[in-house]
């Protein structure tokens, strides 16, 4: 238990092959992670990552392939034996409860838990172990109400609670600011530094794999195509292992901007009600030219989301007017067809395509219901709506069995091809996107970033809201980060600093 | 003994008299759907355990002549009946309210099939402890009749309020209803959870209903149960699930439907039957009260189908 003061153990798999019926999910992937070490793990999604993490933990059990702790070969029938072992995993998202408090959280998630709790005598014990973390959280506190950063670290600290030494962290930072990130990621490394813990760590960000991992081991299609030290090999040398020889779409080169082009989005005063219902966001003014991209950067949970949903009509507003080219917006059909806007939601699955609805269908959402000539029709032809849809899907190079599969079917990066082709088809005014490549991979991103690119050359303007700041610096012109509901701070791409943005995203100004 | 006029005082005296009467199978069902709500799941068919408890809590009380051994035959029933409907509930894309409506539908038929016999005898009631000796006025007297279930159901709300913090199984009950992956990822079967939970709150209904055909009203009739049952479930939203929110909000709701008969008993003769619709009217106007269309309610557990 928690008592035990136990050291970092290391971890190995040998020839560890993976088949789901005739398809192959890890070919003899043999990776060594030694005591005490920072090993990061990288490869595009279905890869093979996660399903060599789920062998290890006992998730899956692996068709050959062996498993040695600490030099000893040992049998993992399932997450249970994993844990005997001091194997745990920190998943992508958080598994805690959120009504419960980090005390709770911590005594629930044990293996032998009292029948009733005598909380004095817990807390006293807690208060002990959390003397000896590097980490300082409230735990009385319901998780709920903790930043993602705080969450992120009680989850590490819940393995380490638990008496587990070898952890895997899946995209540990993908829902922390850059500095929350270099916090939690600063202080794991200090603790595999002391000899106190090993650490796995699957990543995308290549910034981060340098600044912290010792070794890494990339996979590709199921294969491992390289390891070696951090120090021995350059972004470029990484991206060739993940990647391979396919082509990367470019992004186009930024035409100059035009600081007196025509305003099209302009919002002012806008007020709404937040999720809860508590707080509400408010946006005091803000517009975006055409022919540029403004970024909108922030933690999510600050009200960006609820921003987007006014703006595609999803949500109502207390006050604030939005006006697109000068005449009010209130995301009707009409208006977004009158105005050219088009919008790419998050989740493009969820919130931009009827899931069972084929995927011709989908891609003619915009267009079905008018002629050539913009003029509403009274019979929807199947005929044009297949002819429209098979163009595009071409065009867009959307990688789908058949027009007639329902879309719900595709890949994720597929569906945000199919999404993008019927949003950036025709003339486009204003284009509202959030988070565009949250969860593809490589090559799909690429591509979509570079979509967003040609669009706003074209003259589009963009409004931009994303989690990942990478993105956001590599695309806008001008940034913006909003953080508690209002947009707080904002700055040219020219001069933009990491530092700063994720200051004021912490909310420290 | 003679009946002293106290006037208007026997309206509020009524009503607390009235409440503590009334409140009571608010309060069981209420802690019972307060407990299977936490593990994530909703039960609407108690309505139906409750007049099904009812039902069997009289007819084995006629037949054996013991009150208790009708409450521990109800409790029983309704036990079956919410592991019935945890049972039904684990199967993948069954929504739980509608087995919650079919199951009040099959208990209140059920209840009215075998209970028919039952309508005539007569049953020995449950016991009351007169904490109104010391007064000499009837009314007092009335009002302080306290049936041992109250303060079982009291007891019980606050031992609920201090488990779910303070045990294990209140944990774990927590941690299913809030997040069934967390629960998963801790090696817990959150449908096992929500199958005992469930079962736990199906017997608190059917103690609830012993209460009404052995001690108030006091008689099995087919219209025993005017939605009790279904305004428990209200009453637990109102009280964000908290078990000291739904006793104080049973008491609230029972004071209600103790206001016209304390206004006919005062001698109000017009449009007293308005107020023997409080509850209902009370119902409404709380449910409109603390609904919100872009709001969800704080303190609702994460895995309820109706506020995911």
């Amino acid at each position: 238990m928690t008592g035990t003061h136990s050291k970092a153990i290391g971890v190995e798999t040998i020839g560890m092959t993976m088949r789901f019926g005739a398809f192959t999910a890890l070919d003899d992937v043999s990776i060594k992670v030694p005591a005490g070490s920072f090993h990061a793990l990288l490869g595009e999604n279905g890869a093979g990552k996660s399903t060599l993490v789920k062998c290890m933990m006992g998730f899956y059990h692996p068709t050959s392939g062996d498993m040695l702790v600490d030099g000893r070969q040992v049998a993992i029938a399932s997450p249970r034996d994993a844990s005997a072992l001091g194997l745990g995993m920190v998943y992508q998202h958080f598994t805690l409860v959120p009504s419960l408090t980090g005390a709770e959280n911590l005594v629930i998630s044990r293996e032998k838990v009292p029948g009733v709790i005598d909380w004095r005598k817990e807390r006293t014990a807690l208060a002990q172990f959390m003397e000896r973390m590097p980490f300082k959280l409230p735990l009385d506190v319901k998780v709920a109400e903790l930043a993602a950063g705080e969450k992120q670290k009680l989850e590490i600290i819940k393995q380490l609670y638990l008496g587990r030494n070898f952890l895997v962290l899946d995209e540990p930072t993908s829902v922390l600011t850059p500095g929350e990130a270099q916090e939690v990621l600063g202080l794991v490394r200090g603790m595999t530094k002391a000899g106190d813990l090993t650490v796995l760590m699957i990543s995308h960000k290549f910034h981060e794999v340098t600044a912290f991992a010792d070794d890494i081991a990339v996979l590709r299609k199921g294969r491992l195509t390289g390891t070696g030290k951090v120090s021995d090999l350059t972004h470029k040398a990484m991206a060739a292992m993940m990647i391979g020889d396919q082509p990367i779409a470019a992004l186009d080169s930024r035409a100059a901007p035009k600081p007196d082009a025509e305003i099209v989005l302009k919002v002012k005063a806008l007020k709404a009600p937040d999720r809860t219902g508590l707080k509400s966001i408010d946006i005091a003014d803000l517009g975006v030219r055409s022919g540029e991209i403004v970024g909108i950067a922030g933690i999510s949970g600050n009200g960006q989301k609820e921003f987007l949903e006014v703006l595609a009509g999803q949500r109502p507003r207390n006050g604030g007017e939005v006006k697109v080219r000068g005449s009010a917006y209130a995301a009707t059909r009409a208006e977004a067809r009158a105005l050219n806007v088009r919008l790419i939601p998050e989740e493009p699955l969820k919130n931009a395509c009827a899931p069972r609805m084929t995927v011709a269908e989908n891609i003619a959402f915009r267009t079905f219901d008018v002629d050539g000539n913009g003029k509403p029709v009274s019979w929807i032809s199947a005929g044009a709506i297949k002819s429209f849809s098979a163009r595009l899907v071409e065009q867009f190079k959307v990688k789908t069995a058949s027009l007639s599969s329902p879309i719900a079917s595709l890949s994720g990066g597929n569906v945000q091809r199919a999404v993008l082709a019927r949003e950036l088809t025709g003339e486009v005014d204003l284009l509202i996107v959030s988070n565009p490549c949250f969860g593809l991979d490589f090559s799909a991103v690429a591509e979509i970033r570079a979509r967003i690119m040609k669009a706003r050359n074209a003259g589009a303007a963009v409004l931009l809201m994303s989690e990942d700041l990478d993105e956001l610096l590599e695309l806008s012109d001008r940034i913006l980060v909003m953080s508690d509901g209002a947009l707080v701070y904002e700055t040219p791409i020219a001069q933009a600093s990491v530092q700063t943005i994720g200051e004021h995203m912490a909310g420290h100004h | 003994m003679e009946t002293t006029d106290i006037g208007l005082w026997g309206v509020p005296l009524a009503m607390l008299g009235g409440a503590i009467r009334v409140s009571t199978p608010f309060i069981f069902v209420s802690l019972g759907e307060a407990i299977t709500e936490r593990s994530g799941r909703i039960n609407l068919g108690l309505e139906g355990t409750l007049v099904f408890g009812a039902m069997s809590a009289y007819a084995v009380a006629v037949m054996t002549g013991s009150p208790w051994l009708g409450l521990v035959a109800a409790a029983l029933a309704g036990l079956c009946f919410g592991l019935f409907h945890g049972w039904i509930c684990k199967f993948p894309k069954v929504n739980d309210i509608a087995i919650g409506i079919a199951l009040m539908l099959f208990g209140t038929g059920l209840a009215f099939f075998f209970g028919k016999p039952f309508i005539q005898p007569s049953a020995p009631d449950l016991p009351a402890i007169p904490f109104g000796a010391w007064s000499d006025i009837p009314q007092v007297q009335a009002a302080l009749n306290v049936n041992v279930l109250f303060l079982i159901g009291a007891a019980l709300a606050v031992f609920l309020w201090w488990a779910f913090r303070n045990t294990r199984v209140g944990l774990i009950v927590r941690v299913v209803g809030d997040s069934a992956d967390a629960a998963r990822a801790m090696g817990l079967n959150p449908n096992t959870v929500r199958l005992l939970a469930t079962g736990v709150g199906g017997a608190l209904a059917g103690i609830g209903g012993a209460y009404l055909s052995l001690y108030y009203p006091g008689s099995w009739t087919e219209r025993i149960s005017s939605g009790q049952g279904l305004m428990a479930v209200a009453l637990v939203i109102f009280a964000h699930w908290n078990p000291l929110g739904c006793f104080a909000a049973a008491l609230l709701f029972g004071g209600a439907g103790a206001l016209g008969p304390a206004l006919q008993s005062v001698g109000v003769t017009q449009g007293y039957y308005l107020f023997y619709a409080a509850p209902y009217i009370l119902t409404l106007i709380i449910m409109i009260a603390t609904s919100s269309p872009s709001r969800t309610l704080a303190g609702a557990p994460g895995e309820l189908s109706i506020t995911k």
